[in-house]
This record gives structure tokens, C-alpha cells and sequence, in this order.
């Protein structure tokens, strides 16, 4: 524990890294990038709970952050499958090119 | 500035400047190695915050299991440098960057305004030496619930199974799919 760092601290710099996160969704079309951004944002949040576990001495917040990663792990592995299915039919994986529903 | 702060700072730097690295990046595979340097990082904030278990859990479960399955789908399609430069809409590239801006600003706005009316922060408490160890979460996970900790996780742990499960199924059953539907195109 570094004494003298208050957990506001932390809480910005998880908002700054989940912001990116959501910049890096908007503005890429790869979809692994794409993928890699929403664990980047899954990331952040788990910065705060484990801030707040310390601030109230608490361990239910890490309990969270297992929980978390777990369906972080799941979201990944069916995600990937997807995109290996997705680029097999279209030999693409830009989110762009899924579009035929576009009537 | 105390030393404290400049740890801190180097650290969040690091952390910062990684994921700027992976937005910027063009290269997927580059854009991985980015992620795994933030996820690092951010492996050390939780032991700085007497979270150990969550720091080694994060180090083989984040920046090992997930980003060696992210590398191997790149490598799987040879995705590396596919292009990025479509546009679906005319000027879909600056309503990206203006919307995620609004976004980025108002994240920041609130946290601000919350550490200057004091609302955030409380005063940081000691805590016993085997805060966040892994002995005391599988007590707090597998234990039984008593009147000071009311919450008992065995049934959201066992639920947690039954995803990994339904996870697993699913990706070998999408990818296998696609196997056998380019079997019948020959």
C-alpha cells in the first residue's frame, strides 16, 4: 500500500483508461482491436473495485474481480470463435463489412 | 511531491501511454503487446492496494491465458494488418473521435467535480496483513456466511462453472460450424 495515495487517485485514472477504451471501440473497425478495447474498459472497472475493497477494508470488492474476469474470460473465448467464424465465411474481420441486413 | 506520488504517477503513465500505444497501433499484433504491458501495470497498482491474489490471478489469467488466445486468433488468421480504413458513413472517423471525446470528458468532468466536493474519498484505513490473501478470499468465498459477513459466494461460484461450460461448448461448437460449412462449399 503506497500511504500517501488517496483512492480518488485511482478512480481517475481508471475513468482515463475506460474512456480510451470507448474511444478505441468508436473509432476502430477491426474487430479484434475492437475486442481488445472492451477488455481494456473490463480492466478499469476492475481497478476501481479493487480501490474500494482497500478504501472500506473490505474483500467482497475482490471477490468481484474474480467474478469479472471469469466472464471476461468466457466473453473472449466466444467472441474469438466468432470472429474466426466471421472472417471463414467473409475473409474479413472489419465490422464494416457485416452488413446484410442493410436493407 | 512526496515519492509516493511519483511512483504513482510513473505507473499511470505507463498505464496511459500503452493504451494510447494500442489505440494507435496498426498492427494487431503490436496492439496486443500494448495490452499485455497495461494489464501488467495494472497487475502492480493491485498489489500496491493489498490485493495479491487479484494481482497473480490478473498476470495468469489476463495477461496470460486471454492475450496468448488473442495472439494465437491473430497468428490463426493472419490478421495482423488487415486494413483499417473503412468508412461506412462520410466523416464516420471524426464522429468516432468527437463522440468518444464527450465520452472521455464527461468521465473526467465527473470525477473531477467528485474530488473537489469531497464526495469520493474517505480517509484510508490499516488493514490485518493477509488482506486480500489467497487463503482469506477462499475463506470469504467458500465459507459460511456469518452476521459481520453476510454474503456467501458458493452459489455464484458454482454458477460461474456452468458459464466457463456454456463458454467452452459454444466456442468449439461456432468454430466447428464453420469447419464443416467450408467442407460442403468443396
Amino acid at each position: 500500500m503506497l500511504p500517501g495515495i488517496p483512492t480518488y487517485a485511482y478512480v481517475g485514472l481508471s475513468a482515463v483508461l475506460f474512456a480510451m477504451g470507448v474511444i478505441g471501440v468508436l473509432t476502430r473497425r477491426n474487430a479484434i482491436t475492437i475486442f481488445m478495447s472492451i477488455e481494456l474498459m473490463l480492466n478499469s472497472a476492475n481497478l476501481v473495485f479493487v480501490a474500494y475493497a482497500r478504501q472500506y477494508a473490505s474483500m467482497n470488492g475482490q471477490v468481484f474481480v474474480f467474478f469479472v474476469m471469469v466472464v471476461a474470460a468466457a466473453e473472449v473465448a466466444i467472441g474469438l470463435a466468432l470472429i474466426v467464424a466471421i472472417f471463414r465465411s467473409k475473409r474479413s474481420i472489419d465490422v464494416d463489412a457485416l452488413r446484410q441486413l442493410q436493407g | 511531491m512526496t515519492l509516493e506520488w511519483i511512483l504513482f504517477f510513473a505507473l499511470a503513465a505507463i498505464a496511459v501511454l500503452s493504451a494510447l500505444g494500442m489505440l494507435r497501433s496498426r498492427n494487431a499484433v503490436h496492439a496486443a503487446m500494448y495490452l499485455v504491458a497495461n494489464f501488467a501495470v495494472v497487475a502492480l497498482f493491485y498489489l500496491l492496494l493489498n490485493a495479491p491474489f487479484i494481482a497473480m490471478v490478473q498476470v495468469t489469467v489476463y495477461a496470460g491465458a486471454i492475450m496468448v488466445l488473442f495472439v494465437f486468433v491473430i497468428m490463426l488468421l493472419g490478421a495482423e494488418r488487415l486494413s483499417d480504413e473503412s468508412q461506412a458513413l462520410p466523416l464516420q472517423g471524426y464522429l468516432a473521435w468527437t463522440a468518444g471525446g464527450i465520452v472521455a470528458l464527461t468521465l473526467v468532468l465527473v470525477v473531477y467535480q467528485s474530488i473537489t466536493t469531497g464526495q469520493a474519498p474517505l480517509p484510508t484505513t490499516a488493514v490485518p496483513a493477509d488482506f486480500g490473501s489467497p487463503a482469506a478470499i477462499g475463506q470469504l468465498m467458500y465459507g459460511q456466511a456469518t452476521p459481520e459477513n453476510p454474503l456467501s459466494y458458493v452459489l455464484p461460484f458454482e454458477v460461474t462453472s456452468l458459464l466457463l461450460l456454456v463458454g467452452m461448448i459454444g466456442a468449439v461448437v461456432l468454430t466447428r460450424d464453420a469447419l464443416t460449412r467450408g467442407r460442403e462449399k468443396r
